[in-house]
């Protein structure tokens, strides 16, 4: 089959690879319709993520129908069309009982590793480097989804896979960025980064009731699709002093609750300040450049909420915590466990609340996937989200 | 009884065996005191009494070996004592080749008896020295460890799993196989580097159903070990705390360095390896593969890894 791998950093190239196979009872086979290029895949894709190696298969956001079904799979079978969460979860640990499924204690293979870089191991992630399990991912015509039983969502016809495939990752993370900001009626949400995690959380913001939606970025093609799709108003940061115009906006309160959905590889309107992070990340003294999350914490109102869904990998350098602690916020944070959104979200759509493919701006054959990495990558002709069709 | 410490294991546990050494050590009395009491009697026995300098010598043999049986008989450490011997014996033959060169027909016949003799006893001296070594050197190679894990599943059902010790290499990388011979013994096989097997023959000495499993390897084992498991209920509702204290002693040697490499660089991360996969076969009924890792429970999966594609079928 064909398969994008990873050929070391800023390389991706679509190889021949044999098909996958069912390694464990409740293991299925999915034959690929629809993947998705996600901002994490970039941070592989940069080389930020250890322990990847040269051939491994990327993506983590993929849909399809199933072809082969392990024995201990019954809720599937050949034919049935399904999108799959991206963190694999077993369902049946503490973790997964309680809803955390990114946090599976059973999912990872490669636990013993990702415990010395993060003290426990979350779960194992489809395409997402050997720390997290070593699966092969879906950017390719075929994948071997692990406890099938568990993950995959039935998509019934009527949902095209513009949408459903978007219930694989960025829709549940958006999602859960904004539900972990618990919002109340009158509230002002501001969010961190308008690619396609944010420009959803500040859709489900909305959805859940937000007074007014804030969104910073500073891509003005991305800040008009956050004016036009989630109802906001927006900053662009390389304009505008980001802490100034949230006081004045909310009468000098500060939002209150902030989304950040940028991660590890943030920009900043300040050329000094983004220098130093580079200049620390590229001699691995902090893995991140956390522009994002320290601004969220400054800019969010006392006793307010510090949502982060975007992708950080290890150590932060320069946290607020002065302002933190003295301020009464509070954080909260995990990979999505997108089990728990899937049905919930999907229903959403049906019942025509929302519909996320507004994020989606490139379809692509699978072949062409170098080309939707670069220009991703580079923002090119106005990219937000690139769909790879198989 | 809740420190592995507490089951004895006979290779370890017992003294250090010193009885070969401490006999040795009356050898050497006797042969001492002989050799000073009797001088005469002695050359003439052993065929060396017309050898030029035999009535010099033999008293100062004699004193040695009362030295070695001081040392034998009263020394903390027998087993290096055992060592001076075996120097002794070496002297003693180039004494009694250099007799033997000058001596004739009946003395001549003598003296060969005494050397054979003599180089029995050195057999004798090097094989108690050796042992008494090893067993002192497996002493001070030890290793322990307590590591725990928590299953989602019940005391009950996590003892059920694992006293059917046939369960274990299911999970235990480096195991084989365990077959259980009845209900309490079980013989083990270890998977070694380069093909090569260890194995062990187990006792279960100490069963509290859904509570915890004793168990350590029969007397005679080169691999030394005994083990305690106990089933907690995990406080909050949360299944049980599954606690395994190791006790081993590789061996030193070739054999030694295979079980070393058994257990990897770090013992400790294996055994937590092998009980994490524990807890998968309980919670999600099996071990979880990847294709980066598609061994399973291969020692190796850590260490090796590999590209995610999927093998083909040639390379699994």
């Amino acid at each position: 089959m064909k398969a994008t791998a990873w050929m070391g950093a800023d390389s991706v190239k679509v190889i021949d690879v044999p098909d996958p196979t069912i390694m464990n009872a409740r293991d299925a086979i999915v034959k690929i319709s629809t993947t998705a290029i996600c901002g994490s895949d970039l941070h592989l894709y940069h080389g930020y993520i250890p322990a990847m190696r040269r051939g491994d298969i990327l993506g983590h956001e993929f849909m399809g129908e199933v072809v082969e079904v392990g024995p201990q799979v019954r809720n599937l079978k050949p034919g049935d069309r399904v999108v799959v969460p991206f963190p694999i979860a077993c369902g049946h640990c503490s973790s997964c009982q309680r809803g955390l499924y990114s946090v599976c204690e059973n999912s990872n293979p490669n636990a013993g590793i990702a415990e010395k870089v993060m003290g426990h191991s979350p779960a194992g992630i489809f395409g997402y480097s050997h720390l997290l399990g070593g699966y092969a991912g879906g950017q390719a015509e075929y994948a071997r989804v692990p406890f099938a039983d568990v993950g995959p969502l039935k998509v019934p016809d009527d949902i095209p896979d513009d949408q459903a495939v978007l219930l694989a990752d960025v829709f549940p993370t958006g999602y859960m960025g904004a539900e972990m900001c618990d919002i109340r009626p009158g509230q002002v949400i501001a969010v961190w980064g308008a690619g396609p995690v944010g420009l959803l959380a500040a859709a489900s913001a909305r959805l859940l009731g937000a007074e007014r939606v804030i969104v910073i970025d500073r891509f003005p093609y991305r800040l008009r699709l956050a004016e036009e799709h989630a109802g906001a108003e927006t900053i662009n940061y390389d304009e505008a002093d980001v802490l100034d115009t949230l006081n004045e906006m909310t009468a000098g309160r500060g939002p209150d609750a902030c989304i950040d959905a940028v991660g590890l590889e943030g920009h900043h309107g300040n050329a000094a300040l983004y220098a130093y992070d580079r200049a620390k990340q590229a001699t691995r003294t902090e893995t991140e450049r956390p522009f994002a999350l320290r601004e969220a914490i400054l800019a969010c109102r006392s006793g307010g909420v510090v949502s982060v869904v975007g992708a950080y990998g290890g150590v932060v350098d320069k946290f607020p915590m002065g302002a933190f602690m003295n301020r009464s916020l509070i954080m909260r944070t995990g990979q999505c466990h997108v089990q728990r959104y899937t049905r919930p979200l999907l229903e959403r759509i049906q019942r025509g609340e929302i519909d996320p493919s507004f994020i989606v701006s490139h379809r692509l054959p699978l072949r062409d996937a170098p080309k939707g990495y670069k220009i991703f990558q580079k923002k090119q002709d106005d990219c937000t989200k690139v769909l790879l069709t198989v | 009884m809740n420190r592995v410490d507490d089951v004895l294991l006979p290779e370890l546990d017992g003294p250090v065996p010193a009885t070969l050494p401490r006999a040795l050590g009356l050898v050497s009395l006797a042969l001492g005191v002989g050799a000073l009491a009797a001088p005469r009697s002695l050359a003439r026995l052993t065929g060396v009494d017309d050898s030029p300098g035999a009535q010099e010598v033999i008293p100062a043999v004699g004193a040695r070996e009362l030295v070695h049986a001081v040392g034998l008989l009263t020394g903390r450490r027998p087993a290096g004592w055992a060592w001076t011997r075996v120097a002794g014996d070496a002297l003693d033959l180039t004494l009694l080749s250099r007799a033997m060169a000058d001596s004739r027909g009946e003395r001549r016949r003598r003296v060969a008896l005494t050397t054979a003799a003599v180089a029995g006893i050195a057999a004798l001296d090097t094989a108690v020295a050796i042992a008494a070594g090893r067993a002192r050197r497996a002493r001070a190679r030890v290793i322990r460890m307590e590591i725990a894990v928590t299953v989602n599943r019940s005391p009950a059902e996590a003892y059920r799993f694992w006293r059917d010790m046939e369960n274990l290499p299911t999970f235990m990388a480096h195991l084989e196989s365990v077959r259980a011979d009845d209900l309490r013994r079980s013989h083990w096989v270890a998977r070694g580097p380069a093909g090569r097997h260890v194995e062990w023959d187990a006792e279960i000495i100490d069963d509290q159903p859904n509570r915890s499993i004793t168990w350590r390897s029969l007397p005679g084992t080169r691999v030394a070990n005994s083990g305690r498991v106990r089933f907690v209920p995990a406080p909050g509702d949360r299944g049980t705390e599954v606690r395994v204290h190791l006790r081993y002693a590789p061996p030193a040697g070739a054999l030694g360095r295979a079980v070393a490499k058994l257990f990897g660089e770090e013992p400790e991360q294996q055994v937590r390896d092998d009980l994490r996969r524990f807890k998968q076969v309980l919670e999600a009924g099996e071990v979880v593969r990847s294709e980066g890792s598609p061994n399973g429970i291969s020692v190796r999966q850590q260490a090796m890894q590999r590209p995610a594609q999927p093998l083909p079928a040639s390379r699994r």
